[in-house]
C-alpha cells in the first residue's frame, strides 16, 4: 500500500481502489476528494510523489459547461495535457420522437433542441420542409419579414447569453446582469407573440403561427429605443478592460485552417478574418434585400469571437429597424401560405379569458359549414402529406451554421429528421483548443465556442 | 436559365447507370395490416418510392461537377438523383473514400467542408437497408452537395471519411450510435449520445419509440406487501 504525507500527517491512501476491476490490487496512488486533505493538499501530496498526471472530471454538473457537458481532463500541475469531452446526458430522442408525429407537431420538437436560439431550430426545420412541399417561393412577404425580424432579435438574445455566461465564467458578474437584463426585455416581445418566453413553435410550414399583436410596432419601437441604449454597456465594460483581456486574448486560437478542417462556422470562423456568412452568401428569407455588414476579427481566439458576437448584434439591430419598418407598412397582409391544404385552419386570438382560437373561426366551423369542421379536424388529426424525398436547408445562426435534413416517404409525419447543431460539431474542437493550455483557459475556450447542450445531444 | 444550359454543352456528359427511386413503403387498405379492415379499400396498394435517378443536364455548375468525379474516378456513381434544387450523389461504398478525397481536393470541385453525416434507415430496401449522408460545402464556390452510401443491415460496413474530412468524426460516431453503421478505419467508433453499455441502435425503423425498462444499477423492486402504503 502506498503512502503519502498530508501537512506532516501520513496519509494511507483509500483502501479501495473506484477504479479498479473488481479483485484487482491496487496498481498506483488514487487521490480523491472525498480523503482527508482539500484538494490543495491532494495536489500538493501528487506534486510531491510527481509520479502521476492527475486526472479530473468536469461536469457533467459543473456550472461552467453550458449544461450537462462532461470533459475529462488530464493536467500536469495546471497544464492542460489532455481533454475529452463526453456527450450525450441530455440526449432525449427528440430526432426518433419525431418519426411519431405530425410535421406540423414536429416544430414543437425541434425549438427545444437549442433552447438558447430556439426560433433558429424552428427556422431550419420548417425551410426544409417548404422545400420538400415545394413552396419556398410562396411564403407571402409578411411572413418572411416576420422570420427575419424573430430571427434576428432571437440572435441578439442567443449571443447576450453567451457574453453573459462568458462573463460570468471569468468573474465579470456585471457583464451577466446587463446580458440578461437586455436578454429579458426582448423575451418580452417574444412572449407577446407567441405565448411564452422560450420553446415558441412560432415558424409553421407555410409562415408562422399567428400575426403580430396589434401594439406590437410600438413595443417593437420601445425594444429597439431600449437595445440601442444599453447594448452598448457591455462593450464599454470589456473591450478594453485589462482583466477580460488578459482572459480572453490568445486563448482557444483556432486559425482558418482547423476550421476548415473542423467544420467550424459561426462566430468561430468569421473570428479568423473569414467573412462567410450563410445569410450573405446563400440568402433566405429575403436578406439579401437588408442592409447589413458581415462582421470579421483577425486574432482567431476567444477575445475575436466576442468581439464578432458583440458587433453582430449592433448588426442584427440594423436589420430589426429595417424589418420593423417593412412590417409597419405591411400591416394587414396574410402570414401563411394561401393554401388550405397545408394551412392551419383556425388561428390564435387574445380574448378577455386568455389565448385561444378565434371564435368567428369556432362559429364558422360549429354553426355554418360542415366542410370546414372535416377540413379543421383533418388538418389537425393527421396534418398535411409531404412528397418523398430529402432536402437540408442550411440557415446562419448565432453560433454557426444548423441545418436540418428532413427525409419524407410521403405521409404526414417525417421519415427522419437530422438536426445538424454547430454546438455539436464544434465540440470536436475542445482538445484542440484547450490541449497545451491552462486548466482556467478551459471554460474561456468552451465559452466562446458557445455550445448549448439540449441542441448538441438533442 | 436555357442560356446557361446551353453553355454547359461543352460538358461530356458522366456515365450515369439510369436507375429507379428506392421503395419506401408499400400500404395496403385503408388501415395497417392485421386491424380487421372492414372499409372496402382492401383492394388498394400504394407504394411510396424516393425520387428516381436522374440523367443530365441537371443545369448550372452540376453537369461539370457529375461529370468531372467521374473523370478522376472510375465509375463511382450508383446513380445521381438532382431533386428540388439538390444535387445527390449516391456513391458505392468501396468508391467513397476515393471520391471524397477527389471532392475536396479538385480544384473544380473544393467541396472543403463536411457539414453533417447522418444515417436513415429504410428496411424495405433489400441489400441497402443503412444509408450514410454526408452534406458537403464548397466555400470556394459557394456550392452544396449530398453524397449518400449505403450497406446491408447483415454487412453493414462503411468506409469512414475522417481521413479525409476530420469533421466527419462525431457524426460518424452518431450515425454508429443511432443506426448500427460501422465506419471503417474510423479512429475510435465507439457511442456518443447513448450509454456506453446500451444495446441495440435506437433511430432504426425496427426499434421501438418507448417501451425500454428504465435501469437503475443496484435497484430493487420490493414485493407487493412491502411496498410503502398511503393512508
Amino acid at each position: 500500500m502506498s503512502e503519502t504525507t498530508v501537512k506532516g500527517e501520513k496519509v494511507e491512501a483509500s483502501p479501495a481502489d473506484f477504479y479498479a476491476a473488481p479483485g484487482k490490487e491496487r496498481e498506483y496512488t488514487s487521490y480523491d476528494a472525498s480523503g482527508p486533505g482539500d484538494f490543495d493538499d491532494i495536489a500538493a501530496a501528487q506534486a510531491e510523489r510527481s509520479d502521476e498526471t492527475l486526472v479530473i472530471n468536469m461536469g457533467p454538473q459543473h456550472p461552467s459547461t453550458h449544461g450537462v457537458l462532461r470533459l475529462m481532463v488530464e493536467c500536469e500541475g495546471e497544464t492542460v495535457l489532455s481533454i475529452r469531452p463526453g456527450i450525450g446526458f441530455l440526449h432525449t430522442g427528440i430526432e426518433k420522437n419525431m418519426e411519431y408525429k405530425t410535421f406540423t407537431q414536429g416544430t414543437a420538437f425541434v425549438t427545444r433542441m437549442d433552447y438558447v436560439a430556439p426560433i433558429f431550430n424552428e427556422a431550419a426545420y420548417v425551410f426544409s420542409i417548404e422545400r420538400l412541399l415545394g413552396i419556398e417561393d410562396k411564403i407571402p412577404q409578411r411572413a418572411q419579414e416576420i422570420r427575419v425580424l424573430f430571427m434576428e432579435l432571437c440572435r441578439i438574445a442567443s449571443h447576450l447569453v453567451a457574453m453573459a455566461t462568458g462573463g460570468l465564467e471569468i468573474g465579470a458578474l456585471t457583464v451577466y446582469m446587463n446580458g440578461f437584463r437586455e436578454r429579458e426585455v426582448i423575451l418580452d416581445f417574444f412572449e407577446a407573440t407567441t405565448g411564452v418566453r422560450m420553446n415558441h413553435e412560432y415558424f409553421r410550414p407555410g409562415g408562422v403561427s399567428n400575426d403580430l399583436p396589434e401594439n406590437a410596432i410600438t413595443q417593437l419601437h420601445d425594444l429597439i429605443a431600449w437595445l440601442e441604449e444599453k447594448l452598448p454597456e457591455i462593450p464599454m465594460f470589456c473591450d478594453a478592460n485589462p482583466i477580460f483581456r488578459g482572459r480572453m486574448c490568445d486563448v482557444a486560437y483556432m486559425d482558418l485552417t482547423a476550421c476548415f478542417a473542423l467544420g467550424m462556422t459561426g462566430p468561430v470562423l468569421r473570428s479568423t478574418g473569414y467573412p462567410w456568412d450563410l445569410r450573405k452568401s446563400q440568402p433566405y428569407c429575403g436578406y439579401e434585400t437588408y442592409d447589413f455588414d458581415v462582421i470579421t476579427w483577425d486574432s482567431s481566439d476567444a477575445y475575436g469571437r466576442y468581439r464578432v458576437r458583440m458587433a453582430e448584434m449592433f448588426e442584427s439591430l440594423k436589420i430589426v429597424k429595417q424589418a420593423a419598418d417593412r412590417l409597419e407598412a405591411s400591416i394587414g397582409q396574410p402570414v401563411m401560405v394561401d393554401d388550405p391544404a397545408l394551412k392551419w385552419p383556425s388561428k390564435l386570438v387574445v380574448g378577455p379569458d386568455g389565448q385561444g382560437n378565434s371564435h368567428e373561426h369556432i362559429k364558422h366551423i360549429m354553426g355554418e359549414s360542415m366542410e370546414s369542421l372535416i377540413q379543421h379536424f383533418k388538418m389537425v388529426s393527421s396534418g398535411f402529406k409531404v412528397p418523398a424525398g430529402q432536402a437540408y436547408v442550411p440557415v446562419e445562426s448565432p453560433k454557426g451554421e444548423i441545418g436540418c435534413h428532413v427525409v419524407s416517404d410521403g405521409g404526414t409525419h417525417p421519415y427522419r429528421v437530422h438536426m445538424r447543431d454547430p454546438g455539436f460539431a464544434h465540440l470536436q474542437a475542445t482538445p484542440l483548443l484547450c490541449e497545451g493550455g491552462m486548466l482556467a483557459d478551459i471554460v474561456v475556450a468552451i465559452g466562446s465556442l458557445d455550445p448549448v447542450l439540449g441542441g448538441v445531444d438533442r | 436559365m436555357s442560356d446557361e444550359i446551353i453553355s454547359q454543352g461543352e460538358v461530356t456528359p458522366a456515365p450515369i447507370p439510369a436507375a429507379a427511386g428506392q421503395l419506401l413503403s408499400v400500404k395496403q387498405g385503408m388501415w395497417s395490416a392485421g386491424t380487421g379492415d372492414t372499409s372496402g379499400f382492401d383492394g388498394i396498394v400504394r407504394s411510396t418510392w424516393m425520387p428516381a435517378g436522374s440523367q443530365p443536364p441537371f443545369g448550372d455548375w452540376y453537369d461539370a461537377a457529375v461529370a468531372r468525379v467521374a473523370e478522376l474516378v472510375e465509375s463511382p456513381y450508383d446513380r445521381v438523383v438532382f431533386d428540388r434544387g439538390e444535387l445527390t450523389l449516391y456513391v458505392r461504398a468501396e468508391k467513397l473514400v476515393e471520391v471524397a478525397q477527389v471532392l475536396r481536393d479538385d480544384a473544380q470541385l473544393r467541396f472543403e467542408y463536411c457539414i453533417s453525416v447522418s444515417g436513415v434507415h429504410y428496411p424495405n430496401e433489400a441489400g441497402a437497408q443503412l444509408h450514410s449522408v454526408i452534406h458537403l460545402q464548397s466555400i470556394t464556390h459557394n456550392r452544396r452537395l449530398r453524397v449518400e452510401t449505403s450497406a446491408s443491415e447483415e454487412n453493414p460496413h462503411i468506409p469512414s471519411v475522417v481521413s479525409v474530412y476530420p469533421a466527419a468524426d462525431w457524426h460518424e460516431r452518431e450515425a454508429w450510435d443511432m443506426f448500427g453503421i460501422v465506419y471503417d478505419g474510423h479512429p475510435h467508433l465507439t457511442r456518443i449520445l447513448m450509454p456506453d453499455d446500451w444495446v441495440g441502435h435506437p433511430q432504426r425503423k425496427d426499434y421501438p419509440l418507448g417501451g425500454i425498462a428504465v435501469e437503475f444499477k443496484g435497484a430493487k423492486v420490493p414485493p407487493v406487501e412491502e411496498r410503502r402504503r398511503y393512508q
